[in-house]
């Protein structure tokens, strides 16, 4: 399992390092001179030359990536041009708002997606399988706006239980009781995934109860709701964990629209704005992160097969 | 009494409203002690009719038409589910004929013995764990100790096998049912096997139904015979009385379709034709489109079971041997 776990972890260095190079050659992706589309319009050109050289866009491109990575090692992913202030630290701020509403999001997803999948496939094509598939359908294509916007009319400006918008640190003055600044957020983005989470769970479960062994487990006297659980459930987790793993990974890109809606200071929001104010450090710092954050993930999702199929690790 | 006694049972294959038959009229009794064997081609409701005595038929589209299934004198048939489960691996288990899927692959096969023991007997983990261990050992798996922690992915088939084979005996049942156990493995380890339920058998004095496609394995284990064609017993008659005077022309042809070890032929004496499919209609005795004796009778009417001795029950207008 250790020579396992190392071996993933060594495949991931030139993953990494591809991924490392295409976001460093975004900023030389977008046409024109670097340099005066981060000055904007106004620039003079001997501004423009100036921070060229500070850039060290003067310098041959390998140059530039090898000191680039460099810095990106070192925690230096640049300044933002809009906050004056370390690309780092600026998705740092947001870092805490998307990590939070991302495991609360989890937390719902898990929380009614795994039984209400678990009830369909023992059920399925019955009254109760059919309701869910239906309401699953239906949360999986509502539009989360519309979702956002219906619940803090019904929650928060009907029945006043939570806030609508904004989320205080949780390090600031209310503690962790700030949590509930995100629950209409993760609700609104849990929906969508959670229903498709159930779509999973179902169809692996349905798939797994064809199975031989399954046949087994009932042969032996087995309740079935002990065969559904420990025989079925247990054997589709392995194909579903790779989904819970991605979808925790997406919520943070897919928050953009939640974040919106809510206010929320998150990773998501940070990137539509520094799209419209062209600050490319930032920009080009997040997609570093996030895909970082996917890659780690991924070797998550990895070492979660391995020990929940003991067919995996042996080789 | 017999410890299983099947009457008149009738399985048929939900099909929109209908009901297609694929077993009628199937009759069949085991003593204790004993061993029955259910010979066919595949599709010819052997194994179905196995599904039906263990229960396992809920979930698939098969239904249980009519019929009755009386089991150490309580009618299986009519208890509620939970009073079946209590049976299930109790009294009456089954090994299957794909040892390579019947176990669970993420579990250790000592986690799957113990908790077929769990499910019906109270005792403590340890207790479980000591009599999985002497289960592994009755079944011959070498090297119990080590392979109890063993994953099904690392056993042989053969082993798998007998791992089955040790999880069907957790309870002590009274009546196991073996489903083609030995189809799936090579012919070295088929007899191993086979000699593992013979021995088995002769020691915890269960009943057995083996279900096979070979005549052959079917005359060296059981007692009794019932051959199976197209959802009907054709033929049933005592072992010994079945090899000395076959009467039904399908069992003369399965006999046919062995190969002899010990002559070197070029073709073997196949039963000409297929296994019409359930969707065809065919009128008179099911097999008088294959059958070198078929007659005018054989086309139009369905011939009943009658006796050619006291014991020995044929569907046959025909039947060969005595009449020859």
């Amino acid at each position: 399992m250790l020579i396992y776990a190392l071996n993933r972890v060594l495949t991931l260095v030139p993953t990494l390092l591809a991924a490392s190079f295409l976001v460093f050659m975004f900023i030389h992706l977008i046409p024109g001179d670097p340099a005066s589309i981060l000055l904007g319009d106004t620039a003079t050109p001997e501004e423009v030359a100036q921070l060229s050289r500070e850039l060290g866009l003067d310098e041959p491109l390998w140059t530039q990536y090898v000191l680039w990575l460099g810095n990106v090692l070192q925690g230096d992913l640049g300044t933002s041009v809009f906050f004056r202030e370390p690309v780092l630290s600026v998705i740092a701020d947001g870092a805490e708002t998307s990590i939070l509403l991302a495991t609360m999001t989890m937390f719902w997803i898990v929380l009614f997606g795994v039984p209400i999948g678990i009830v369909s496939a023992m059920r399925h094509g019955s009254w109760v399988d059919q309701a869910t598939s239906g309401g699953a359908m239906l949360f999986a294509s509502v539009p989360t706006f519309w979702l956002g916007l219906y619940l803090i009319l019904i929650f928060s400006v009907g029945l006043g239980w939570f806030p609508s918008s904004g989320f205080p640190s949780i390090a600031d003055e209310g503690g962790a009781s700030n949590l509930r600044y995100l629950v209409l957020p993760s609700l609104t983005l849990a929906a969508p995934n959670a229903a498709l989470i159930i779509r999973l769970i179902r169809a692996s479960m349905l798939d797994v109860s064809r199975e031989d062994h399954v046949r087994t487990a009932r042969a032996k006297g087995l309740h079935p709701v002990r065969v559904a659980i420990k025989h079925i459930f247990r054997n589709a987790l392995i194909a579903v964990s790779a989904a819970f793993g991605f979808t925790f990974a997406a919520l943070v890109s897919e928050a953009v629209v939640t974040e919106t809606v809510f206010s929320l200071p998150g990773i998501g929001r940070l990137v539509v704005q520094s799209i419209l104010r062209r600050d490319y450090p930032v920009i080009q710092g997040v997609i570093l992160v996030i895909v970082v954050f996917y890659t780690a993930i991924n070797l998550l999702v990895d070492l979660a097969y391995a020990s929940l199929d003991p067919r995996v690790s042996l080789k | 009494m017999a410890l299983l006694d099947i009457r008149n049972l009738e399985l048929g294959i939900a099909r929109g409203s209908e009901l297609l038959p694929v077993v009628q009229g199937v009759s069949l009794a085991v003593e204790e002690d004993e061993t029955l064997g259910i010979v066919g081609e595949s599709g010819c409701g052997k194994s179905l009719t196995a599904l039906a005595i263990m229960g396992l038929l809920e979930g698939t589209a098969v239904r249980i038409a009519g019929g009755t299934i009386h089991f150490q004198g309580r009618d299986l048939l009519a208890l509620s589910p939970e009073e079946r489960r209590r049976v299930m691996g109790a009294e009456m288990a089954m090994i299957f004929q794909e040892p390579m899927t019947s176990l669970n692959p993420v579990y250790r096969v000592g986690d799957q013995i113990r908790e077929a023991i769990l499910q019906h007997r109270s005792m403590s983990g340890r207790q479980a764990h000591q009599r999985a261990l002497d289960l592994l050992e009755l079944v011959r798996i070498p090297d119990p100790m080590r392979r109890i922690d063993s994953f099904p992915h690392q056993m042989s088939g053969g082993q798998r096998q007998r791992v089955m084979i040790a999880m069907a005996l957790a309870c002590d049942p009274k009546l196991l049912i073996a489903d083609e156990p030995t189809t799936a493995l090579d012919v070295t380890v088929q007899r191993d096997v086979l000699e593992l339920i013979r021995s088995l058998q002769a020691r915890t004095r269960m009943s057995v139904i083996l279900i096979s496609h070979d005549l052959g394995v079917v005359s060296e284990t059981c007692d009794n015979v019932a051959v199976m064609y197209r959802g009907r017993i054709v033929e049933q008659a005592p072992t010994s009385t079945l090899f000395s005077n076959m009467s039904h022309p399908y069992t003369l042809g399965l006999l046919g379709s062995i190969p002899a070890l010990d002559h070197d032929v070029e073709w073997l004496d196949a039963i000409p034709g297929r296994v019409p499919t359930l969707d065809e209609a065919v009128p008179g005795c099911a097999f008088h489109p294959r059958c070198f004796a078929a007659q005018g009778a054989c086309r139009t009417v369905d011939p009943g079971a009658a006796a050619v001795s006291p014991a020995h029950f044929v569907r046959c207008h025909f039947p060969q041997g005595s009449s020859s």
